[in-house]
């Protein structure tokens, strides 16, 4: 897909900028956009460090527990399927806790332990099972209170305020998340009225 | 008052916020702050670097076609279809990506605030829009992947129609607040 998306931009465009009599603009466009995104990557180091030193301060000072704490409830109502003191109760809480605070880097070893241990539970090994789903579904959707890499985008490309999308960007997280979790819902009873039809 | 005013407060209060209580309760339960702080930071001067590549190809990519004329193209041959959903053109071949690839998509964004400014409309739409989702088909393939679990069922269409819907709320929450 990116592959297609990246080869049908480069191969259109030079075609009509030969159409259009443009041909001249395309060597001297892939110069300033290489350099300009080098400059872009060398300014993006200052706040990227900046950030990241912090993630690393609320990973080990183990912050992220506040954030579980207040997560638990919602977490119960989401996986009714798995017993609360279970290992992947655990791991799906410090997964979506630490995507909640930005730290995508600390999240990922988490959702995968989180998956191991949903396997564990799982009576057919290669399909999916609904607390899965549930668990992905959150996690493409992706909820961030705070967007750190857009962030420091802003800031390296020059903006006024580089936090102002913060509210939009919560607002539209938080649509994309209960679309997310209404879906998954509608689509978790769909299956199961299907297989019971099937059974009788 | 303006619930768009307290959106833009929010915005302004979170990143303060956080820094204070992250960097009162690492210290106050002992946690070595400063030399925590210099660790990460060090991923980060790491994770710049990885960018590079992705953002020199996707903005040499997205340049071509924005100053060969294509996208004006792309934007007549579509320009029924995207007033309907209200995404302008050029956040278009953003809104494709996300969901594809996190680095490229972050590449397109780039580029878009860049040309039209990181304060204008579109610049806060791309910006809204690359930091309100998750990455769906890489999510998918490393968490599934990992535990090797081939029939995915129903988890693939979710997640993009949860893309699809978050797509367009950034749009329209960015018209509301910025406009």
């Amino acid at each position: 897909m990116v592959n297609l998306l990246w080869a049908g931009m480069i191969l259109i465009a030079i075609f009509v900028a030969g159409i259009n009599g443009r041909i001249d603009i395309v060597t001297h466009s892939i110069f300033s956009s290489a350099e300009q995104a080098v400059g872009i990557a060398l300014s993006l180091i200052s706040i990227m460090a900046f950030w990241l030193g912090i993630m690393k301060v609320i990973e080990k000072s183990g912050f992220i527990h506040i954030v579980i704490f207040f997560l638990k409830p919602l977490a119960r109502w989401l996986f009714p399927g798995v017993p609360h003191n279970h290992k992947a109760m655990n791991a799906m809480l410090m997964n979506m806790s630490a995507n909640l605070l930005g730290m995508g880097n600390a999240a990922t070893p988490f959702g995968i332990k989180a998956m191991e241990e949903l396997q564990k539970m799982n009576r057919r090994p290669d399909t999916a099972t609904d607390d899965m789903c549930t668990f992905l579904a959150i996690n493409t959707a992706g909820l961030t209170l705070i967007p750190t890499t857009v962030i420091a985008l802003r800031a390296a490309t020059g903006a006024q305020n580089p936090t102002d999308i913060i509210g939009t960007t919560l607002v539209a997280s938080l649509c994309s998340t209960v679309a997310a979790i209404l879906l998954d819902r509608v689509f978790r009873f769909y299956s199961r009225y299907k297989n019971n039809g099937r059974n009788k | 008052m303006n619930p768009f005013d307290l959106i833009s407060d929010i915005s302004a209060w979170v990143v303060p916020c956080l820094i204070f209580s992250a960097v009162f309760y690492a210290h106050f339960c002992g946690t070595k702050v400063f030399e925590t702080f210099v660790e990460g930071a060090k991923e980060g001067f790491e994770m710049s670097v990885r960018l590079i590549p992705y953002l020199v190809g996707m903005m040499i990519a997205i340049g071509l076609f924005r100053e060969s004329g294509a996208m004006e193209l792309l934007e007549s041959m579509l320009a029924p279809l995207l007033k309907l959903v209200g995404i302008p053109v050029e956040i278009l071949p953003l809104a494709i990506m996300r969901p594809v690839s996190g680095s490229s998509a972050l590449a397109i964004a780039t580029e878009i605030m860049k040309v039209n400014g990181p304060d204008s409309l579109l610049g806060r739409m791309a910006a809204t829009m690359q930091g309100s989702t998750d990455t769906t088909l890489f999510v998918l393939a490393v968490y599934f992947g990992a535990v090797g679990i081939k029939k995915t069922r129903y988890a693939l269409t979710v997640g993009l129609l949860a893309d699809a819907a978050g797509i367009l709320a950034a749009v329209f929450i960015c018209r509301l607040v910025f406009l």
